[in-house]
């Protein structure tokens, strides 16, 4: 991830989006090798034919069309999700160990669908990304209750107590349901430790029209996060409706983290990494940081995910434990680096 | 520019009737403050005397439960946020930012009631962002993180963020607290400079009380929810008040060479009774 641009952001746009023409030239290239690399090695000339230029009677475009390039952009669209969504998270609640999974989102999603399936026994797909959602904010709309009842209100602190409370809880839950019934354990067992496998694709036709508007909704609101970071009365006296805003910001991360629960499953760390290596090119103004995260998000899942179908063939490893098992060290390395 | 008797007069804060209650009791109890334009309004009174309330709900932060709040003739809590944030700036008690923001990029969120989804960034709002660093004296260390600066330091900053938002009235609450005296002088002189040669109008509520009474053109003394005095501190300043509002024992006394009013509390210990050990 060393090949981020640092446009030294400031104020001025044209050096703080300076980075970006370079880091969409990265994802291009990290998007191309995804689908190049593989069981098959393919050339990025065949790659880039297969996609504009695509015969059926080829069987690499085959492979291409059909196997890879599904699961590329599906590592791009939910690595940029859940890197954005946490990005305005940190901003939100002034929290630097913010991530989706902080106010119980990501467990409320995992806990929503698993309940949906194995005792519902629902197995629609088209139904999973809203189940995911119901679940989302339900789990957040209940840390907020329990923070607010806290005396001093729902402080960031409070927040997160009550956000890690309520995630071990469902977590807890999500294991009892296993153990009980251990056909959907089977079932659910690969999806629960996140990745991108053998995903249903066609759940893009109705995860993507949601993520597409939060994501454009996070970049668009992402200015007056760096005013809300800077305390609810400043951000009053500066003429922003603090209210109205969180509740926006709040269903932007929902959607963002429930539509990424249902198409690969509670995948962590990117959303609580991403953002601040992020920061440590663009500053702390999320003007920046929220496009910036969401790219190098995208990125930064497709390189893991190309990892995870390469290391250890012909078998692959569970996307999640690669995001953290390769991010960890490399996460620690960069941030050595820039505070030396 | 200002000092003409028709700008001195023509009222653009005002607050009528104000009552601001938390939980049944209320904290300020209808309160009427005109604030004069073009000069430093201070706020002073005993802590939980309703000062804080009563700026911000002038700032339109607090909502009254009875009274009104008029900028320019017209509800504050009725007009749209933003458009009042063109012409208001508050500084709030105390305010922390996000970590690493540099104190450019602080200075340039006072840009944000000018901006629009379509019109981000300009020269103008370039321009007002290095004029309100200037005037603050920051802009040797624009570049440099908030929280790596001294305190007085960073409030420079939180002032020059609101003056970049560049309104004519300014709300500060506090702004000198946990400040070392010369600080406090630095920074009171140059809010001072922002009323008297820049025509803005400031309302300050301050804990120094000779601070209060060195720079305030006009002072407000509060207590209980009320205000008890208002006027010039040559006017109100005066001993018999302070054991009034405060409950506190105190000298007034002039200095001779700036004409400025100086408290000196006496306190319950004497001098006297505690004998200095001579050497």
């Amino acid at each position: 991830m060393s090949t981020i641009a640092a446009p030294n952001a400031g104020t001025h746009p044209v050096r703080a989006w300076s980075g970006v023409p370079v880091l969409l030239g990265v994802l291009v290239l990290a998007f191309l090798l995804h689908i190049a690399v593989g069981a098959k090695q393919l050339s990025l000339g065949t790659v880039i034919e297969a996609l504009f230029n695509f015969d059926q009677t080829v069987f690499d475009h085959v492979i291409v069309r059909n196997l890879r390039l599904p699961r590329a952009v599906l590592a791009v669209i939910v690595g940029a999700s859940l890197s954005l969504a946490g990005a305005l998270m940190q901003g939100v609640t002034r929290n630097p160990l913010a991530d989706p999974a902080l106010l119980g989102l990501t467990s409320g999603a995992a806990f929503a669908v698993v309940i949906a399936t194995s005792v519902l026994g629902l197995t629609s797909m088209i139904f999973i990304p809203w189940i995911a959602m119901l679940g989302a904010l339900g789990a957040a709309l209940v840390v907020y209750i329990i923070a607010r009842l806290v005396p001093g209100g729902a402080t960031p602190l409070s927040l997160t107590l009550s956000g890690a409370a309520i995630s071990a809880f469902l977590s807890a839950v999500i294991s009892v349901v296993h153990l009980l019934d251990q056909d959907t354990f089977e079932n659910l067992r690969v999806w629960l430790t996140g990745g991108l496998a053998g995903r249903d694709i066609t759940l893009l036709l109705y995860v993507g029209p949601p993520i597409a508007l939060a994501l454009i909704g996070g970049v668009l609101l992402a200015p007056r996060v760096t005013v809300l970071a800077m305390g609810d009365e400043v951000a009053q006296g500066l003429g922003v409706k603090t209210g109205a805003l969180k509740v926006q910001l709040l269903a932007v991360v929902v959607v963002l983290t429930a539509c990424s629960v249902a198409l690969a499953g509670p995948l962590g760390f990117i959303g609580l990494v991403i953002p601040h290596v992020v920061r440590l090119y663009v500053g702390s103004d999320y003007r920046w940081i929220v496009p910036y995260a969401a790219l190098a998000g995208a990125v930064y899942l497709l390189g893991v995910d190309t990892i995870a179908r390469i290391a250890i063939p012909p078998r692959e490893i569970s996307t999640g434990i690669i995001t953290a098992m390769i991010g960890a060290p490399l996460f620690i390395q960069l941030v050595r680096r820039r505070t030396r | 520019m200002s000092g003409s008797a028709t700008t001195q007069r023509m009222l653009r804060l005002e607050g009528i009737g104000l009552s601001v209650g938390y939980g049944g009791t209320n904290v300020l109890d209808n309160v009427d403050l005109a604030i004069p334009t073009g000069e430093i309004t201070i706020l002073i009174g005993p802590n939980g005397c309703g000062k804080s309330t009563l700026l911000k709900t002038m700032a339109r932060i607090l909502t009254p439960s009875n009274g009104s709040v008029l900028l320019d003739g017209k509800d504050i809590h009725r007009l749209d946020t933003k458009s009042v944030a063109a012409k208001l700036g508050l500084l709030p008690q105390g305010p922390i930012a996000p970590e690493g923001l540099t104190v450019r990029e602080l200075v340039a969120q006072g840009r944000f009631p000018h901006q629009t989804l379509l019109r981000q960034w300009t020269r103008a709002d370039e321009d007002a962002v290095n004029g309100a660093m200037d005037i603050a004296g920051i802009t040797d260390f624009a570049d440099r993180s908030v929280d790596t600066l001294s305190g007085g330091q960073r409030q420079r900053c939180w002032v020059a963020m609101v003056l970049a938002q560049e309104t004519d009235l300014i709300l500060l609450d506090e702004p000198t607290t946990f400040l070392d005296l010369k600080v406090q002088v630095d920074l009171m002189d140059l809010l001072a400079g922002l009323a008297h040669q820049r025509g803005r109008t400031l309302v300050i509520v301050l804990h120094e009380l000779s601070l209060a009474a060195a720079y305030a053109d006009y002072l407000v003394m509060m207590k209980d929810g009320h205000i008890v005095a208002s006027g010039t501190p040559d006017d109100i300043f005066t001993a018999e008040r302070l054991k009034q509002v405060f409950g506190l024992d105190a000298k007034v006394l002039r200095d001779p060479d700036s004409g400025r009013m100086v408290c000196v509390p006496s306190g319950t210990r004497m001098r006297s009774a505690t004998p200095v050990t001579a050497r």
